[in-house]
């Protein structure tokens, strides 16, 4: 019996255990090989979504489907929390109900969390839509806002979907125009380089839309510290800016898992990019935004990074030498507004190519936003 | 580098584009105390002038800079 462990329930780990069973189907229903996916919630959820709910596009609920509805019956769902990993031994400690989990192969897509209280009076001062609770708190916050400076600052970088800091500043530009309050509305992004995105394309992209909105921009900003009773977040370069609204994306970690584990520094699995198998333990993988590759932290990342994964450990299982890499390719769409929306593709070789935004693009991000649950099935 | 001159911190970014190895440096720069010098190992060449720019920007001290055969040390003080 060979057993394949996955750890993490988000896009990377549902879109790798369909398709391992897929791909082991005759081993699978003869018993010979067992896929196990572990996840601390019985909810997958499509954080995509989020980026709608500030401004009453979307609800909270749209972005969460029970993970039991979208894998593969022949896969062994365990809704559980990993304590500990133990690569020389090959096992896995879970919180409740077992001794152990012993693995002959081992995936983990344990993915990334937000650490806001990494700067002081970001929490108490700061908003987000990375997460249901901090996307609803903000569409309160925007419903009653009626004016003043709203300030969109990146401060965690790397950061899950590096479209979003960009779609949201240029959504809210439009939402306040419909609303027609963006006369009384500053609006500023901030960036952490010398320039207004990581991918210059991206950058070059924004720079006459962001001008022709009037969004103001501030480079090389880092932010270390938010007075939310003065209303100021201050830079590590000395700058300081007055806010009436703060909508940050937050610094961002790994699970402990992984630092804990010795897998890799500040929870990102140190893995060869094209391979996706971790430096430091055998028969070890990671996926998706756990994995420390030079490319986004993006869901088409985890998507393509399964099915490599999955040819590989399917090689594996049958005594094949794996072939399978992973070339960096990235999707991103990006919203330029509320009805307009382009999209980037690129790799470890090619910089993105930017095209003029358009509504057929746009309508094409909400078809797959809606379609996603069938690619979370393994069926896209 | 001139012979006195030893890192507090080493931070291997070689491999990663950029804005990695920039990134890498700020992020380690925000915890550190004032004074630690800073070792940034890159083989992406927009470092050598992207992280002289942050430098001066955020008031830290370049100190040096080191070509090798494959990768860039570029030694910086936290002010």
């Amino acid at each position: 019996m060979t057993r394949i462990v996955i750890v993490g329930g988000g896009t990377g780990g549902t879109v790798l255990a369909n398709r391992l069973v897929e791909n082991l189907e005759h081993e699978v229903d003869a018993g010979e090989v067992e896929v196990t996916l572990v996840n601390d919630s019985p909810d997958h959820v499509y954080k995509p979504t989020y980026l709608y709910v500030p401004f009453g596009k979307k609800t909270a609920e749209d972005a969460v489907r029970p993970l039991a509805d979208l894998v593969d019956r022949r896969v062994d769902l365990e809704i559980n929390r990993v304590l500990d990993i133990d690569t020389d031994g090959e096992t896995i400690e879970l919180q409740d109900g077992h001794d152990k989990l012993s693995y002959d192969h081992l995936v983990l897509a344990t993915g990334a969390k937000l650490v806001p209280e990494e700067v002081p009076g970001l929490v108490e001062g700061g908003h987000h839509f990375y997460g249901r609770e901090g996307a609803e708190q903000l569409r309160d916050a925007l419903a009653d806002f009626d004016g003043g400076h709203l300030v969109l600052s990146v401060v965690g970088v790397p950061h899950m979907c590096p479209a979003a800091p960009v779609e949201f500043t240029l959504m809210a530009d439009e939402w306040f125009r419909q609303r027609g309050i963006r006369d009384e509305v500053e609006i500023t992004y901030t960036y952490p380089i010398m320039r207004l995105h990581g991918l210059e394309p991206v950058s070059d992209w924004m720079e006459p839309r962001f001008a022709e909105r009037d969004i103001n921009t501030e480079t090389f900003f880092n932010a270390e510290a938010v007075d939310p009773e003065a209303g100021v977040v201050r830079s590590m370069e000395g700058e300081a800016l007055d806010y009436d609204l703060l909508v940050a994306i937050p610094p961002h970690a790994g699970d402990d898992l992984v630092a804990d584990s010795g897998l890799g520094d500040d929870g990102w699995v140190a893995v060869d990019r094209y391979t996706l198998e971790a430096d430091h333990a055998e028969n070890v993988y990671a996926m998706g935004d756990a994995a420390d590759v030079p490319t986004s932290k993006a869901g088409s990342v985890a998507h393509y990074e399964a099915d490599v994964i999955a040819d590989r450990i399917a090689s594996e299982v049958r005594g094949q030498p794996p072939t399978a890499t992973f070339d960096g390719k990235t999707v991103c769409f990006i919203e330029a507004g509320m009805d307009e929306a382009t999209f980037i593709e690129f790799d470890y070789e090619h910089s993105p190519a930017m095209r003029d935004e358009s509504r057929p693009v746009h309508w094409a991000k909400l078809a797959y936003n809606e379609t996603y649950w069938l690619t979370a099935r393994g069926l896209l | 580098m001139s012979e006195q001159l030893t890192a507090d911190v080493t931070i291997d970014s070689r491999g990663a584009g950029c804005p990695g190895p920039l990134m890498d440096l700020i992020g380690k720069v925000k915890t550190a105390d004032s004074g630690t010098v800073f070792e940034l190992q890159t083989s992406d060449r927009g470092s050598v002038t992207d992280v002289p720019e942050w430098v001066e920007k955020a008031g830290h001290e370049l100190v040096e800079t080191v070509e090798h055969d494959d990768y860039w040390s570029i030694y910086v003080q936290k002010s």
